[in-house]
């Protein structure tokens, strides 16, 4: 079946000329088509657009050309902008929205021949860990249909998860792609910050997000992010660094490499299943002839206040601009101070809000030492702790999520607990190391698990070599949901 | 850590968030548990620590400034909620 293939996979029968783009694109059309009104993974889907970039890739590919990329079907969360496809954030504020440029990540795919299927659903502004926060509706997760599918970029994941699409692009900030690849079964990457350019993603926490891939596998993502990393003259904050091929030195044992272990990540209130599966897996990895060494990451703990304030804070200023102005929902009050304030009542939901105002209090006179200034100097520490870490080991190896997908509903009254469930994700953004989460396991109801390798900043070569030798020992990531 | 109803509406003026009262409620309890949360921070001596508002170690990059393309204000426009010729129009801001 085509939607099921990996994108070397379709890149070998395209290069065969076994199949066109034209045939492998419709074929994942018709399937979601079948399938995603029970998943809802697509706000939008560009068939026509689509179909006319296949039919130029197939001629490309007629007259001699390849690339890894030329045909193949992705997927784009809505919170990245494509040149005149709606982009909504998740939001009532951004519809009708149809940005007038691409992201560079979203160029260098189009560079390359790929074929945009459509946005995918998102928590509004990408704040959120279920998808639940989306202006337009819930996402399913394709191995329980009662469950999340985590998030911010809970669409793309699933998507993923269900074949409705070869590979996808999500963002991160605090866990948003990885741990939405850990509650569907995928592979996600969130790149190092200063890896992947920002231009074009529309902007939560700016010192926080990175565009990361999400794919059936090691391979595939470890080649998407290496399209779309590198230096943008458009990015200030876009790192020169020369890309490596990721995929240079994959090979199937783990010998020479030290994998560090933090006890701090093993915790009281994480489910028992999730421990072993991981636990089993770095195993498999000193199976593989890594050494394996315990490390201690102390300030741990509060990552999660640190990230809940300084997040906010960056979101409550990036924010600012959706007043009513220049694009989206205008609630004209006929005057301008009480035009904004409607707007923004009306336009943002109640995460949003709820981070707006949680930010703008961090900021506020008489509060900013005593909350932001002091998140800042604590992400210091944090930091602090991978440095020292990474001066014993080459990756660090750990659970993407405390627990697997969680039922819908049961954490959307409680902003603490859906939180929480951020807990293991949350001090890399803080960091700016990368992280990349790929399937180790499953519970008793049939439910993914992910594993979680960090690598130091702009250490994803090695990240994503441990992770290739794992995924060829096991067989976890061939597994699919049983949706038909 | 409490925050008074008084504090919620300020925070929600700086902010310029039309709160509903139902809202200014759920907020004014939602955000005093976070807040709470948060005050676990209190319990590390950060004194000499220096802040860390970003990872990178860049500084301010110069590039040549020559003139490219812009978007085109047609472009542009076609999202604005309200337009006026070749500009935005918005409320009377100054009488």
């Amino acid at each position: 079946m085509l939607p099921s293939l990996t994108i070397h996979g379709a890149h070998d029968k395209l290069a065969r000329k076994e199949i066109t783009s034209v045939e492998l694109t419709q074929a994942i059309y018709d399937r979601i088509d079948r399938v995603d009104a029970r998943l809802h993974a697509y706000l939008h889907l560009a068939r026509e657009s689509a179909l006319g970039q296949a039919k130029d890739a197939d001629a490309r590919r007629a007259k001699g050309e390849d690339t890894p990329l030329l045909g193949i079907p992705l997927a784009i969360k809505d919170v990245i902008c494509v040149k005149d496809l709606p982009a909504t954030a998740g939001s009532k504020i951004l519809q009708g929205f149809v940005p007038p440029y691409s992201a560079t990540a979203v160029d260098r795919l189009r560079a390359l021949g790929a074929v945009i299927l459509g946005k995918t659903n998102t928590d509004e502004f990408a704040m959120g860990s279920s998808t639940e926060n989306s202006a337009y509706g819930v996402t399913h997760n394709p191995w329980n249909l009662d469950r999340v599918p985590g998030g911010s970029s809970g669409g793309s994941a699933a998507a993923v998860a269900a074949d409705l699409c070869l590979g996808a692009f999500g963002s991160d900030t605090g866990g948003s792609v990885r741990q939405p690849a850990s509650l569907c079964g995928v592979v996600g990457i969130k790149p190092s910050y200063g890896r992947v350019s920002r231009y074009g993603l529309i902007a939560f926490a700016s010192s926080l997000d990175q565009i990361g891939p999400f794919a059936k596998d090691v391979t595939d993502a470890a080649m998407l992010l290496g399209v779309i990393a590198g230096h943008d003259p458009l990015d200030s904050t876009s790192m020169p660094n020369p890309v490596p091929d990721y995929a240079a030195h994959f090979r199937l044992d783990l010998k020479g490499v030290k994998v560090g272990v933090p006890k701090e990540y093993f915790i009281d209130g994480m489910q028992a299943e999730v421990e072993m599966s991981v636990r089993t897996a770095i195993d498999v990895l000193r199976s593989l002839g890594a050494e394996i060494r315990e490390v201690s990451l102390p300030h741990t703990d509060y990552g999660l206040p640190v990230y809940y304030l300084l997040a906010p804070a960056e979101a409550s200023a990036n924010l600012a601009r959706f007043d009513g102005v220049r694009y989206g929902l205008r609630a004209d009050r006929g005057e301008v101070w009480e035009t904004y304030k409607a707007t923004r009542g009306q336009g943002f939901g109640a995460e949003v809000k709820r981070r707006i105002m949680l930010g703008t209090y961090a900021l506020s006179a008489g509060y900013y030492d005593a909350y932001y200034l002091k998140a800042q100097k604590v992400r210091t520490l944090i930091k602090a702790d991978f440095d020292h870490a990474f001066k014993e080991v080459d990756v660090i190896a750990c659970p993407t999520a405390p627990t697997t997908a969680f039922k819908i509903g049961e954490k959307v009254d409680d902003p603490l607990q859906m939180y929480l469930s951020d807990a293991f994700t949350l001090n890399q953004n803080l960091a700016g190391i990368c992280g990349i989460s790929l399937p180790c396991g499953f519970d008793q109801r049939g439910l993914p698990i992910g594993l979680q390798i960090n690598g130091p900043a702009f250490g994803e070569e090695k990240m994503v070599q441990v992770a290739y030798a794992y995924e060829q020992a096991s067989d976890w990531h061939a597994r699919k949901p049983n949706l038909v | 850590m409490s925050l008074t109803r008084e504090e919620v509406q300020h925070i929600a003026e700086l902010a310029k968030l039309q709160l509903t009262a139902e809202e200014e409620t759920r907020y004014q309890e939602q955000l005093s548990a976070i807040l709470d949360y948060a005050a676990r921070l209190n319990t590390l001596d950060v004194e000499s620590i220096p802040p860390t508002a970003s990872v990178l170690p860049l500084r301010s990059i110069m590039r040549e400034d020559v003139a490219r393309p812009s978007t085109p204000v047609d472009q542009i426009l076609k999202n604005a909620p309200a337009r006026s010729d070749d500009a935005f129009e918005v409320s009377v801001v100054l009488e």
